[in-house]
């Protein structure tokens, strides 16, 4: 190939590098998203509490949320049976008997609100009102003392929750730890 | 040979009492039967070549002689093949979370059929109507966009040869006792398959990417919503929307209408159903990134987003449920594949890992697809271990599984990618072992 062809190919590869030249060559057939359209779909939240939406609950709220939609397959106070524990376990990581549980284990206590609200109760997914899912969260992470019993979760004072694992995980992404 | 395995093959340990017997007998007379005709052959072939005219049709089968059955629009495995199966395993009063296993002891090549492809949900396969579902790009996009399915079809194509392993493939390796399981029991949430569909980096690139862009949040149509958060990288590199598998379109269990592919990585991150992608700077720690798929260490704290899957190989022929039928020769066969690329090669132990032999790979031998290793054996009866060890292109090696278990918290088995052992005995009985 000569130099002159070498530099076409080039300066073609460097184009296509760029997403406006290559979107212009791109079909282009996607249909324009709305802010409205964006905001129904989108129920992630991440864990500096971004994504989460108005509304609030109470401990004693969520007693009856959970009573109500997960005692029958969580069992009393998150206990487990038949279906996962979500509560206890704490200081047990490290112990030859690991108890995983949402209490636990999980990092973020966005995590609990993000994941009830678009997968429970497992029956009847996104079937609960921000209001509830603010409830029972409040609730589960009450039952080990990582939220008093007079608290109340919004927007605001759920992602400063501190779950006592908080610093338990190690990202492996883009590579280990050295 | 593959024959000879397969004929003698048991379900599992559980099923296989009542069949065992009946298939023994079955063997003992159709060898005596052979026998019979070979040493008449022989005593025939000293006289006449010759034989009378009213003797033609008198060796044809049935099937010979009468017409076959007629055309089908959809064709399915022959009725002998019916225990070829995927098996089920969900927890009671779960129908719609576990997983089902692809046989792998029970099929050959690399690609696997796609209705025997493993699944894994969390709350049950969504019958999505194509025309009511379209793929969302948004977040940190200078132009947010939905993709119907109509409009993906339009879009240039690529089809790659893929492996997709669960994460949770394999993890009965962490017990204490080796599982006594098919290979398909124990590592069948893995499958391998041709996917078809749209380059996602094209449309990431019509969205108009954000600078400070450095994960994306994917998102499933199905009862679990399920998300995970996928480095920006991997999905402007070899990522795909994957709208056809093995050239048809991809069924419900794998995501039907489409679904993300992200050669490589863990099943979990390639979300079928896709419906979603929130282009962002930053994880959510979903709970499938959280609560499961992470790997608990000694010491309390736990390894999180490992992406890639390791370096990989399995004996499958013979592995338990398919005895050896007496000493001679047989084919070693199995599978490998990395996350990371191309195997280099596959090592083959019948000694328990005292010493290797280089196993041929059958081509073509492709980046993060399943590869088929073969190698002869001439077994004289004795007692084996017979092992597998794979390296990648990176120079990444099979760990022995006790370096692997070693790693990791009683009870984790997330990623396991160690060395498997099967013993041989002297009767041919194939056991799962430590090695
Ligand atoms: C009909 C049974 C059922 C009901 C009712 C139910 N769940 Fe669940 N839940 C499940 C199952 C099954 C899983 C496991 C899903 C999986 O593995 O993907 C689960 C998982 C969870 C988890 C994650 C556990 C973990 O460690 O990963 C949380 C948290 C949870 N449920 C909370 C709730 C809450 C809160 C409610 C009530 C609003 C509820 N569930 C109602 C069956 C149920």
């Amino acid at each position: 190939m000569s130099t002159h062809k070498l530099g076409v190919l080039f300066s073609a590869l460097a184009l296509c590098l760029l997403p406006a030249v290559c979107g212009a060559q791109s079909p282009n057939l996607g249909r324009a998203l709305t802010p409205e359209e964006i905001q129904k779909a989108d129920i992630t939240v991440w864990p500096d509490g971004r994504g989460l939406p108005s509304g609030s609950g109470s401990v004693s709220a969520g007693a009856a949320v959970y009573a109500k939609n997960c005692e029958v397959c969580h069992g009393a106070k998150g206990a487990g049976k038949p279906q996962d524990q979500l509560t206890g376990g704490l200081g047990t990581l490290a112990s030859p008997k690991p108890v995983k549980t949402a209490a636990s284990y999980w990092p973020a206590s966005t995590t609990l609100f993000d994941y009830v609200r678009r997968a429970m109760p497992i029956v009847s997914p996104q079937s609960l009102t921000n209001d509830e899912v603010y409830a029972v969260t409040a609730y589960i992470l009450s039952i080990d003392g990582i939220v008093p019993q007079d608290a109340v979760m919004d927007a605001k004072s759920l992602p400063r929750v501190k779950m006592p694992n908080k610093d338990g995980f190690i990202s492996w992404w883009p590579k280990p730890p050295r | 040979m593959g024959a000879r395995v397969r004929n003698s093959e048991k379900e599992t340990a559980a099923k296989s009492g009542e069949k065992t017997a009946a298939e023994k007998g079955l063997l003992g007379r159709r060898a005596l039967l052979q026998k019979a005709l070979l040493s008449a052959g022989v005593a025939a072939a000293g006289a006449s070549f010759a034989h009378a005219d009213d003797d033609v049709g008198t060796n044809a089968p049935d099937w010979m002689k009468t017409p076959g059955r007629t055309f089908t629009p959809y064709g399915v495995p022959s009725k002998w093949q019916e225990k070829v199966q995927r098996t089920i395993a969900n927890p009671p009063g779960r129908p719609g979370t576990g997983v089902s296993r692809t046989p792998l002891q029970r099929l050959e090549g690399t690609i696997t059929p796609a209705g025997l492809h493993f699944e894994r949900h969390h709350n049950g396969v969504p019958d999505i109507d194509p025309a009511r579902h379209e793929l969302l790009i948004h977040g940190m996009v200078k132009r947010p966009l939905a993709f119907s399915l109509d409009v993906l079809l339009r879009y240039p194509m690529e089809t790659h040869i893929r492996f997709v392993e669960c994460s949770g493939n394999s993890g009965g390796y962490n017990q204490a006792q080796p599982p006594q399981a098919t290979s398909g029991e124990i590592n069948g949430l893995l499958s391998g398959s041709e996917w078809t569909g749209v380059r996602l980096a094209t449309l990431l690139n019509e969205a108009g990417v954000a600078p400070g862009a450095k994960w994306v949040i994917a998102e499933g149509a199905d009862a679990a919503a399920m998300s995970r958060s996928i480095p920006l990288v991997k999905c402007m590199d070899d990522a795909v929307i994957a709208l056809f598998q093995n050239g048809e379109a991809i069924r419900p269990e794998q995501g039907y209408p489409m679904r993300l592919l992200l050669p490589g990585f863990e099943g979990n991150m390639n979300v079928k159903w896709i419906r979603r992608l929130n282009v962002t700077d930053s994880v959510v720690d979903a709970r499938d990134e959280t609560s499961h798929y992470t790997e608990l260490m000694p010491g309390g704290k736990a390894r999180q987003f490992m992406f890639p899957m390791g370096a990989k190989s399995l004996i499958l022929k013979p592995s338990f449920g398919m005895n050896l039928q007496g000493p001679g020769w047989y084919e070693v066969s199995g599978l490998a594949w990395s996350g990371a690329g191309r195997i280099a090669k596959v090592e083959v132990s019948k000694d328990a890992g005292k010493t290797w032999e280089l196993a041929a790979l059958t081509a073509p031998v492709l980046p993060k697809a399943l590869t088929r290793f073969r190698l002869p054996w001439d077994w004289k009866g004795q007692p084996a271990t017979l092992m597998s060890r794979a390296t990648d292109e990176t120079g990444d090696v099979q760990p022995t599984r006790a370096a692997w278990v070693a790693q990791f918290a009683v009870g984790q088995g997330y990623h396991f990618n160690g060395v498997q052992a099967w013993g041989i005995e002297a009767d041919g009985t194939v056991k799962n072992v430590y090695a």
